[in-house]
């Protein structure tokens, strides 16, 4: 099974890369763009086909690596 | 006084460390970062700066999953003390010794330049050397030294004295101007400044030696 977790700062927390994407937006012409958040996506190839199993596992690693908790938030999504 | 310098895959400042720990009176061993222990009687680890793995995921993630990383923090646990500096601070900040986290700069560039830092408290032995209030000139070189704490935690840092350097003026958007951090117990710092960087007249600044200085003191004294 796959799992992918996205991986986005907190709401609340500055995002300078967003700003940034979001100014050049501006500057391509792209009208009424009122924010933009930058995050990262990352996608698991599990062996397991426990959907239970594998939503525990991939909570761990979020905690563990994927996601620094003190300024990111993470989502995950099993198929 | 015997200290460990880390090395990680794409540590860069690991030697200039190890000179500047040497030359203020420390006895360096460099420590790769497969070894799984720290070499006997080690007073200090040093993490150096660097891009540790490439910066892959987020700036330190990986090196703090290291295994010399879990020496590392069994050492501080113990009383041992640690200095961070740049990807080191990173590193630091992502194995949970230090709070708070190290986002993009807030002008997205990259930052390298030598700017004026103040010493905010001498009560500790990494700052020891300096008087409190104390004007240094160091360099910065970073991509991502946007230090983060919420509100609270940074209440919680001025309240405890534990900010031991603020930018005068701030070069990447770091809460409260923060530019290097301690521990409760005050025996490990994190800072995105090089002192290492500044021990030497041919680096154009020697305001780095009183850091290192006052830390072989101490810990020689002890």
């Amino acid at each position: 099974m796959k799992a992918r977790v996205q991986v986005m700062l907190k709401a609340g927390v500055l995002d300078p890369q967003g700003e940034a994407i979001r100014h050049a937006l501006g500057s391509l012409g792209f009208d009424g763009v009122e924010g933009v958040r930058q995050g990262k996506v990352i996608e698991i190839d599990l062996a397991g086909t426990d959907p239970e199993a594998a939503e525990r596992q991939v909570t761990e690693m979020c905690e563990k690596l994927l996601a620094n908790t003190v300024i990111e938030s993470y989502k995950i999504d099993l198929s | 006084m015997k200290a460990a310098v880390i090395v990680f895959p794409g540590s860069n400042c690991d030697r200039d460390m190890a000179v500047a720990l040497r030359s203020a009176g420390a006895e360096v061993e460099m420590v790769w970062h497969k070894d799984a222990g720290l070499p006997r009687g080690v007073d200090l680890v040093a993490v150096p700066g660097g891009f540790s793995f490439g910066d892959y995921l987020r700036c330190g993630a990986i090196a703090a999953q290291s295994p010399v990383c879990r020496a590392v923090i069994d050492h501080v646990n113990r009383g041992g003390y640690a200095l961070g500096v740049c990807n080191g601070f990173q590193v630091l900040t992502e194995t949970g010794l230090l709070p708070g986290a190290l986002m993009r700069n807030a002008g997205i560039r990259f930052v390298c330049k030598t700017v004026p830092l103040v010493v905010t408290t001498a009560e500790s032995d990494f700052t020891r050397g300096y008087a409190a209030g104390a004007e240094l000139q160091i360099p910065v070189a970073h991509h991502d030294g946007n230090y983060f704490v919420d509100a609270a935690q940074l209440e919680r840092l001025r309240g405890e004295d534990r900010i031991a350097f603020t930018y005068r003026d701030n070069p990447n958007g770091s809460t409260g101007d923060i530019a290097g951090v301690l521990s409760d117990n005050r025996r490990v710092l994190g800072m995105m400044p090089h002192p290492e960087r500044a021990v030497d007249a041919g680096h154009g600044g020697t305001d780095g030696r009183g850091l290192f200085e006052g830390l072989v003191g101490a810990l020689v004294a002890a």
